[in-house]
């Protein structure tokens, strides 16, 4: 056990992949050797070649086309995207191939490759650094897509993603990459992919989260239970395939939701938990679902902190949520 | 760079040595890839398959260079090379079940017609944005040399594709990694409908491969035995450790972009006429007559052989049918998530769009 960052926990994952396995591959822009523009590569190429850790020319099409070609035979790239907000040269490899190659050859072929990308705002990053595209890619059939919020989970989730035989969109809440320290086991783990974890048990209103915005969530669900408001957090850990049991029976039993995400409102992924629930535990629901989300413009610099969903505006949503 | 002159004879100086058997098989794999386009194109006019992507006029450059590529090559195509695929021994049979989307295509019923793949004949998948194959070829080539493999990747693509992101992107990065890959752009005058010459400003599409270092050749691509010595050089270059080439393969589509296409709008006859008489298999069908091993009987007999196989592909996959409902659902991850087992019994349980449809 090591006490690691966020940051740490996911360059000891990549360094346990890359030891277990010879076909694992760390590629993208600036990997090798800077270690990343958030230094999560730190040290990779230095002990693992350059031919393992490849620095990349600039071209996303080009990161993840190639790494589709090395998935198809034999290889498992874990490809980074500097930015999350930089993907969508990207999309068309990601949406149309990575996604439908296993579909489109009745499983013949198939592309086990992981697709890591800082995402999120909250580090004044303005509209190009601080996107939360996840809903684009929880809607593409084929791909799935996993958010750790903490160093233990991001180690054990990617180790299994990078296990995992279908490809997987790695996003990692870069405003918390150094923001919390936790005991990580120095050995290769792995957390299944698909399964949601109660953060903080409570009995009145169910507040879901992912990424950075857990901490947000946990914090509003502390300030409002010195009024006496008693919240459940569930951090989602894997956006798709949805852990939707554990959020239905969480909801059957508090009867109250608020959904907390960075990105826009509109068509996001609160969205569709919203519909999912109310199909599922209608009859169980006291209160209107909430979304507590980005608003729906470009992400802004100066007021990104009226833009983000933080607990200022969480705290309200679940007080008139426990009082409807 | 040609072979084959014009009066059937070879340039001693450019020939690559096949033996007489060799040149035949290349002849007849291209008679074959024509009279199966031919009858698919038919069917399709009366109605019998949704739409057909062919390759005539261009069975030499698809043959030539799949003739080139060795068993342990890969091919990646674009979508017009089924040519290639028959060449490797891939079942006639399954391409027509394709085709018609039947129970025992392949693919399930999941795609349009002519998104042939086969891992066993080491040809990865079609698929229909122009370009995207491109950067797999690479990242193929370039897993085969990390693993230490003596292979190398021949990827199929079209003038237009030269336009495409993506061809620069794995241009970029087959030169920059010396990927074991050859480009083999078919440059057959037109995408869709624009010509070759408003597609970029360059004077050649093998130009292009300069701002990658890439070395490039240009040939006749109706010569079948110039594209199978260029595409030879290439496999010899990537086996050698020297990296990628790029072959533009001078061809013309003689028919449609697809069946969906009517080329009349935007070219006249005369043009298309005038490459009739550059048609691959006239020049290629004289030579191996003066070398005294083919004839008008010999052709009639072939023809004859393929055109009857082709027709009792039909025949066979007509009968079939549908492929099973449930069918829509798999694949789409390795394991499938409750959304989709819900979303199966939904679908399968709920109404049909046509009585008649088959959910065994």
């Amino acid at each position: 056990m090591t006490q690691m960052n966020l940051v740490q926990a996911i360059n000891s994952g990549l360094r346990g992949a890359l030891q277990e396995d010879d076909n694992v591959l760390v590629m993208g822009e600036d990997v090798g050797r800077l270690g990343g523009v958030f230094r999560v590569t730190q040290g990779l190429q230095e002990e693992f070649g350059a031919d393992r850790v490849l620095d990349t020319p600039l071209s996303e099409t080009g990161i993840l086309g190639t790494a589709i070609g090395m998935a198809l035979h034999g290889l498992r790239p874990v490809s980074e995207i500097q930015f999350a907000d930089f993907i969508y040269p990207g999309f068309d490899q990601l949406v149309s191939e990575a996604a439908k190659y296993r579909y489109r050859t009745a499983g013949e072929f198939h592309v086990p490759m992981v697709v890591r990308t800082p995402y999120g705002g909250g580090i004044r990053g303005g509209q190009y650094h601080s996107q939360s595209p996840e809903a684009l890619f929880i809607h593409t059939p084929g791909l799935k897509v996993v958010c750790p919020s903490n160093p233990y989970d991001a180690k054990g989730l990617l180790l299994e993603a990078i296990r995992d035989e279908d490809p997987v969109l790695f996003l990692e809440p870069k405003r918390v990459y150094r923001a919390v320290k936790m005991d990580v086991p120095d050995t290769p783990y792995t957390v299944p992919l698909g399964e949601a974890k109660v953060v903080r048990p409570g009995e009145q209103v169910t507040c879901v989260a992912w990424g950075a915005m857990l901490y947000e969530a946990f914090t509003a669900a502390e300030e409002v239970a010195k009024q006496g408001i008693d919240v459940e957090v569930i951090d989602l850990r894997t956006l798709w395939p949805l852990d939707i049991d554990a959020i239905v029976s969480s909801v059957e039993k508090t009867g109250r939701v608020v959904i907390v995400h960075e990105a826009p409102r509109t068509c996001g992924f609160g969205s569709e938990l919203v519909a999912l629930i109310t199909e599922r535990a209608f009859l169980n629901l006291e209160a209107p679902p909430v979304r507590v989300t980005g608003w729906d413009t470009p992400f802004p610099l100066t007021h990104e902190r009226e833009y983000l969903p933080l607990a200022h505006r969480i705290a309200p949503a679940l007080l008139d949520t426990a009082r409807y | 760079m040609h072979v084959i002159r014009d009066d059937g004879s070879l340039d001693p100086t450019r020939d690559p040595g096949l033996s007489i058997d060799e040149v035949v098989a290349l002849y007849k794999a291209m008679v074959r890839t024509r009279i199966v386009d031919d009858r698919l194109e038919k069917i399709q006019r009366q109605g019998r398959i949704a739409f057909h992507v062919g390759s005539l006029g261009e069975e030499a450059a698809i043959i030539g260079a799949a003739g080139a590529l060795r068993d342990r090559d890969w091919i990646v195509p674009c979508y017009r090379e089924v040519g290639a695929l028959l060449w490797r021994g891939y079942p006639l049979q399954q391409y027509v079940d394709h085709m018609y989307g039947n129970a025992d295509d392949p693919l399930l019923g999941r795609q349009m017609p002519d998104h042939t793949f086969s891992r066993a004949h080491r040809y990865l998948s079609v698929s229909a944005p122009i370009g995207t194959q491109i950067p797999h070829a690479v990242g193929v080539a370039m897993a085969a040399k990390k693993r230490g493999l003596d292979e190398c990747v021949g990827v199929f693509f079209g003038d237009g594709a030269t336009s495409s992101n993506d061809f620069h992107a794995a241009m970029n990065f087959a030169g920059v990694y010396q990927a074991p890959v050859l480009f083999l752009c078919r440059n057959n005058g037109y995408a869709i409908s624009l010509p070759a010459e408003q597609q970029t400003a360059t004077r050649t599409m093998a130009e292009k491969a300069a701002a990658y270092r890439v070395p490039a050749a240009r040939v006749d691509g109706n010569d079948v035995l110039a594209v199978w010595r260029a595409v030879r050089d290439g496999v010899q270059r990537a086996a050698d450790g020297g990296g990628p080439t790029f072959i533009e393969l001078m061809t013309y589509r003689l028919g449609g972009h697809s069946t969906s296409d009517d080329p009349r709008i935007y070219r006249s006859e005369e043009e298309t006429d005038s490459w009739r008489k550059a048609d691959p298999m006239l020049r290629l069908r004289k030579h191996i007559e003066q070398r005294g091993v083919w004839n008008d009987d010999l052709d009639g007999d072939w023809r004859a052989v393929c055109d009857g196989e082709v027709k009792e592909c039909v025949r066979r996959a007509e009968e079939k049918p549908a492929p099973a409902l449930v069918e829509m659902f798999t694949d789409v991850y390795e394991e499938q998530p409750w959304h989709l087992r819900e979303q199966q019994a939904q679908c399968i349980d709920g109404p049909r769009a046509t009585a008649e449809e088959d959910e065994s």
